[in-house]
């Protein structure tokens, strides 16, 4: 039987990984490192029935999405740090309106224009605090081709679920690398669909939420004429300045994600049984610290690794586990130190941290890990 | 007592509106409804969507699908809607300074592609919600909060720059000339294609107490005056129309309507 392996881009396996999952509309512009999923969507879109636009700028293509969701299609857009920054009135509009959307952000280096081609992972707190005022966000950082392509599916089912925009924190290094990879069969994926109102139009209550704290989401043209907004809203739809019913609203909309943790938290953990150290790492660097525990582990020296695969929420309970045994953990990124903050704050002075941090716009080698073990042993 | 289209088409137990006594908005509001009531369109298959502003706040009055987005974005939340599902009629409602100001881009940008959108800009020439700053229409030496000395800001011609920018259907109204006002809005979302009809409203609490124009009534009576119709315009000496602005019908030349001609690329990779 002839293999259905391929040579697949990280940005094309995502785009993969949606149609997958059901996209039928990508809104985007054009922007360094992230262009090939604009350019993949606007190729296979039309090809199952779906429509791609290239919108004028980047806050219009996050709008468009949202839009196109609330009319019942399941919508993504994709951009790099840059455009994240622009993205981010509107990323707020889609958590208090609870609109599925997916964004991916293909991280690139610096502040502002900074090094375009460039990995980074710098935005890893703009992905969780980007946007003005409280709000739930879950963001998914893949690590290899074929794990983009899952992880764009699961964040389409997880945006869909839980109505909650999704970030997939991608970064240069995983967007632009090409792997060997084989793609299931559309039948051996799991879909998840909004879950839609059961009640007629005169019962409809767009935003009264279920036991699990999710509303049924109905779209615009079925005939239930409801109301979206972005100001604080009752359980109607419409704009209220009640300070009870605000305070509601925005507990519930928070609170949907943190009681749901458990089933959405996901990481992967290598060799940490026995380990005295663990290193600590997403996306493009995770590589990197799967090659450093190898060789370190050839020398001897219990290495392990534990990798976010959602960020945010970020897989806290077992890292508390750990943190009861191990030494030290290393925590690489490509930052000045943002997960890092996180990690502290769960696992307190439990165990020694430290930090391996690069933003020159070149990857973490797995020397560089090494290097920082050896020296603090 | 509401009037039957009142009963018709709004959300009776949200009224009243939060426009302030005298405003223009609310008879544009209505001009909305009777234009669709006159066109007999199902109306559960109508999205009426809009950015931030006093004009904004129309849609959550309108008994439809709608949609209140974020400031100056409501065309690019619009255009997402239309792609997803072409079948829909979208409108969209926004202000002077929600369209030309912060959603200029987005508005040139709708213009250009003719997507089959309905705008709708009410025009007070001031920023209301915020309290009475100036907006890109304010006139020239006109005052605002932000203006205590007079604008030196020229004017955006929101119906010549829509013309530039590619609708195939653009109209000016008042809120004094209902009658023009329903006609456009109606042949608007008949035009298959980018409909841009500017309302110019009246603000007598902002715009109009800055800048001494008097009550409501007085302020609609310098509509009834000042405007001229493109029509009655064209044989009229230049010396007449001399402090007048024009009104009614500009541009209607319909052209390929941008979903429709995706559709068609889905439609031909399908045959391939």
């Amino acid at each position: 039987m002839k293999s259905k392996a391929r040579l697949m881009q990280g940005n094309e396996a995502c785009v993969e990984g949606a149609i997958a999952a059901g996209m039928r509309f990508f809104a985007g512009y054009p922007i360094t490192p992230s262009t090939e999923i604009a350019e993949f969507s606007a190729e296979k879109l039309p090809l199952v029935g779906g429509r791609f636009i290239q919108m004028e700028d980047e806050i219009a293509s996050m709008a468009a999405i949202i839009g196109a969701s609330l009319a019942g299609v399941k919508s993504m857009t994709a951009t790099s740090g840059p455009g994240f920054s622009l993205k981010q009135e509107n990323i707020g509009y889609a958590a208090l309106a609870e609109v599925p959307c997916v964004i991916v952000d293909v991280q690139r280096s610096g502040p502002s224009t900074g090094l375009p081609t460039s990995p980074a992972q710098g935005d890893i707190m703009q992905a969780r605090w980007g946007t003005h005022g409280d709000h739930p966000i879950i963001a998914l950082t893949p690590s290899s081709v074929r794990e983009t392509f899952d992880l764009t599916i699961k964040a389409f089912n997880l945006s869909e679920k839980y109505r909650v925009p999704v970030i997939l924190l991608m970064d240069e290094i995983i967007g632009h690398m090409r792997e060997r990879v084989e793609l299931p069969d559309i039948s051996e994926i799991e879909i998840i669909n909004r879950k839609k109102p059961a009640v007629s139009r005169e019962e409809y209550l767009p935003y009264k939420a279920d036991d699990d704290l999710i509303p049924p989401m109905a779209c615009y043209g079925e005939g239930y004429r409801f109301h979206v907004t972005g100001l604080a809203h009752d359980e109607t739809g419409f704009p209220t300045n009640n300070p009870a019913v605000a305070d509601k609203l925005y507990r519930r909309i928070v609170d949907k994600i943190e009681f749901h943790k458990d089933e959405i938290v996901e990481w992967e953990e290598q060799n940490t049984d026995d380990a005295d150290i663990i290193i600590i790492s997403v996306g493009g660097v995770a590589r990197a610290a799967d090659t450093a525990m190898k060789q370190l582990r050839e020398k001897g020296i219990k290495v392990g690794t534990y990798r976010p695969i959602t960020v945010w929420p970020f897989p806290d309970k077992r890292l508390v586990e750990l943190a009861d045994r191990v030494k030290a953990f290393v925590v690489a990124e490509m930052n000045l130190g943002q997960m890092v903050l996180e990690v502290e704050r769960i696992i307190k002075d439990k165990a020694k941290l430290i930090k391996v941090n690069k933003v020159n716009g070149e990857a973490i080698y797995p020397e560089e890990i090494m290097e920082k073990i050896e020296e603090v042993l | 007592m509401p009037s039957e289209i009142v009963n018709k088409y709004f959300r009776t137990n949200k009224l009243p509106q939060i426009w302030c006594p005298g405003c223009g908005h609310g008879i544009i509001t209505r001009a909305i409804t009777v234009a669709i009531d006159k066109l007999g369109l199902d109306r559960d298959k109508i999205c009426i969507v809009s950015g931030i502003g006093c004009s904004s706040r129309a849609p959550g009055y309108m008994d439809f699908d709608t949609l209140h987005t974020t400031h100056g974005r409501a065309l690019a939340f619009a255009t997402g809607i239309k792609m997803a599902n072409p079948e829909l009629k979208v409108i969209v409602i926004t202000g002077d300074g929600d369209a030309t100001a912060i959603g200029g881009n987005h508005l040139i940008h709708a213009c250009r592609r003719n997507i089959d959108i309905t705008t709708i800009i009410y025009n007070n020439n001031i920023y209301g919600m915020t309290g009475g700053q100036y907006s890109p229409t304010t006139p020239k030496f006109d005052k605002g909060t932000t203006v205590p000395y007079g604008n030196v800001d020229k004017a955006f011609d929101i119906p010549a720059l829509a013309i530039a920018a590619g609708a195939t259907y653009v109209g000016r109204s008042t809120a004094y000339h209902t009658q023009l006002l329903i006609s456009l809005i109606e042949n608007g979302i008949k035009n298959e294609g980018f409909s841009l009809i500017e309302a110019i409203s009246v603000c007598p609490t902002y715009y109009g107490r800055k800048n001494k124009k008097g009550s409501a009534v007085e302020m609609l009576e310098w509509q009834k005056e000042h405007a001229v119709n493109i029509a009655a315009a064209s044989k009229m000496t230049p010396e007449s129309l001399d402090g007048k602005f024009l009104i009614g019908e500009f541009k209607n030349s319909p052209e390929p309507e941008y979903t429709r001609e995706y559709q068609k690329i889905i439609d031909r990779l399908k045959k391939e």
